[in-house]
């Protein structure tokens, strides 16, 4: 018998096992190259919105007469509104407030969704009854109206817009999670998680919670580009993110019916900045459901 | 099935009621009434005259007696006054409701008209180029703002034909009213169109796999007739549940799009309302919208019984 003339370290095993992040990377691009094409412009937005200060030199919030709706050109790459203010820089440091409120949102709605969903999946009885009422109640409105009321009650600010837009998220997340936890709990391995011991506060933590994040990531990537779409339109109508923010939709608002004559680079800028990144949400949103639900892979 | 519409309605009165209540408390946590409003508007506040107002509105009461007045007109029909026109409210909604209802009635048409038939070319075609421009169609369709892609339709009327399409006067004819709705209905409907392309791709391409769908090819039937015949009689069942989520997504983006095109209906009026704090009409408005859903939806899963003789409700 002869030694092995190699450690077992040195086994090519060993080495394909452990993947690099780029092997991953690849394989996604080419399993889904719709979702990569998605998430190439979702990481471009989320690039102009960390780095807006880097990304452009010119502030987006000083004004100058003389430029006043100046077309694009070299001095300003996209034009320049009626104030003088940089129609690319303010739509760069735009993408800033979009995906604040789009991410924060969609982060609230998700967590309050969640423990209310966990809560009433798990616990059923009178819980159970009373805050699938509530959220019938909610799903009376579109999200739209629910949200534009919550944005008037509570007043315009950043703050206020991010739980205005969350909060018609809650009921989506809350059903999905309430259905998944319902069958969750029936199942063998919460049964004997409960016959060796375990308290059922923790259960619901350490067993059922993990298992329901698959539909949350992909309820929560469908959800942030109407998070977004709903800013847009409640900053469009005068209710969502007050000035001198730049945000994308009171950009359209202040240029909107005025300008569609004179200046159209400020009605279609702003306008293409929303539709593209919710289109990279969608479009990486569809992948990632195809990737982490299994029954929907077949279609 | 008498039974299960008695308990459905018995449940959408309780949503009603809640949504009454909730809508009531929030509209009252916005800091300032119509009162403040307009003295800041005038410039000097005079604190009787105030006074007086708040107690002519009846903003004076307390909470729960200003709930009661509202509820128990709105039970008889009494929806009060607008504070801002003085106007009742029946009058202010009443002219305003059908232009509304005829805008969405145009745009549910425009969704179904290119939906259904895309999103089944869709799912035929499955992973060839039609269903590539199809997916990037629905998909695009779901991510343009309504309103955004309204006056991109405006911009393109000023550059081709010199004028904007909007609601400055009332349309005189049948025709002129039909031409300009039809145009911020295709908006609305677009985005709309795309929700139904994507279930009926869905649906169409479950059911492509059931057996009898194979029993039918393997007997010969063409694929015209399988797709056609077969599939499609029952992939649509699905798709007309839709028409309950259609209702309130079309709501969304006819507030948008009738603020863009100028259009005098409920959806823009319900936005001017909120920012002038006329309760009234907020209150009444978003207990319309809400009965709007509740019964589009009752009537949706009804129709699907009726549809589907599989499905029973007890």
């Amino acid at each position: 018998m002869t030694t092995p003339n190699f450690t077992i370290e040195e086994l090519p095993s060993a080495e394909v096992r452990r993947k690099g992040a780029w092997y991953h990377v690849r394989t996604f691009c080419r399993r889904y190259p719709l979702g990569a094409v998605g998430a190439a412009i979702t990481i471009l937005f989320v690039f102009a919105a960390v780095f807006a200060e880097f990304v452009t030199g010119m502030d987006p919030y000083s004004t100058n007469a003389a430029s006043s709706l100046a077309a694009p050109g070299a001095e300003h790459l996209l034009g320049a509104d009626v104030m003088g203010r940089d129609m690319f820089s303010r739509i760069v440091y735009g993408a800033r407030i979009s995906l604040i409120v789009g991410v924060g949102s969609t982060f609230v709605g998700c967590l309050f969704g969640v423990i209310i969903g966990l809560a009433s999946g798990y616990l059923l009885g009178w819980f159970d009854l009373l805050t699938q009422r509530v959220i019938d109640i909610m799903q009376a409105l579109p999200l739209l109206v629910l949200a534009l009321v919550m944005a008037a009650a509570l007043g315009p600010s950043l703050e206020n817009t991010i739980i205005a837009i969350s909060i018609p998220l809650i009921p989506n997340v809350a059903r999905i999670i309430r259905s998944n936890t319902m069958s969750l709990r029936e199942m063998p391995f919460v049964e004997s998680a409960r016959a060796s011991g375990m308290s059922e506060w923790r259960i619901a933590i350490r067993h059922v919670l993990p298992n329901t994040l698959a539909p949350l990531i992909v309820l929560s990537t469908a959800q942030l580009g109407a998070a977004i779409l709903t800013e847009a339109s409640l900053s469009f109508l005068g209710l969502g993110i007050p000035e001198p923010h730049a945000s994308w939709g009171r950009m359209l608002s202040e240029s909107a019916a005025e300008y569609v004559r004179t200046a159209p680079w400020l009605v279609i800028f702003p306008g293409l900045a929303i539709s593209l990144v919710v289109f990279g949400t969608n479009l990486l949103g569809d992948a990632v459901r195809d990737m982490l639900d299994p029954r929907q892979r077949k279609t | 099935m008498t039974s299960y519409i008695i308990r459905r309605l018995l449940l959408m009165v309780v949503t009603l009621v809640g949504m009454s209540i909730i809508i009531f408390i929030l509209l009252r946590l916005v800091p300032g009434n119509i009162a403040d409003i307009l003295f800041d508007s005038a410039g000097f506040i005079d604190p009787q005259e105030k006074a007086y107002l708040e107690k002519e509105l009846g903003l004076d009461l307390p909470l729960w007696e200003q709930y009661w007045v509202w509820i128990s007109g709105l039970v008889q029909g009494d929806l009060g006054y607008s504070y801002v026109s003085e106007l009742p409210t029946v009058d202010e909604l009443a002219p305003r409701i059908p232009i509304t209802a005829k805008l969405a009635g145009l745009a549910l048409f425009f969704s179904v008209l290119f939906g259904l038939p895309l999103g089944v070319i869709s799912a035929v075609k499955q992973n060839r180029w039609p269903d590539y421009v199809v997916r990037l169609v629905s998909l695009s369709g779901l991510s343009l703002p309504s309103f955004w892609l309204g006056l991109l339709i405006l911009m393109a009327f000023v550059a081709w034909a010199g004028y904007i399409p909007i609601y400055t006067n009332p349309p005189e004819t049948w025709y002129e009213e039909l031409w300009l709705l039809t145009i911020p209905a295709a908006a609305v409907g677009f985005r709309a169109s795309a929700i139904i392309m994507r279930l009926t791709r869905s649906s169409m391409l479950e059911v492509m796999r059931q057996d009898y769908v194979r029993t039918a090819r393997s007997k010969g039937a063409s694929e015209n007739v399988i797709n056609y015949k077969h599939a499609l009689r029952n992939a649509i069942l699905p798709v007309t549940t839709i028409i309950g989520i259609e209702a309130a997504f079309l709501i969304g983006g006819l507030i948008v799009t009738e603020t863009v095109f100028n259009i005098p209906g409920v959806a823009r009026f319900l936005v001017e309302a909120i920012q002038w704090r006329d309760y009234p009409i907020v209150q009444n408005l978003v207990m319309l919208i809400a009965l709007v859903v509740v019964v589009m939806n009752l009537l949706v899963d009804l129709l699907y019984a009726v549809l589907d003789p599989r499905i029973r409700y007890s």
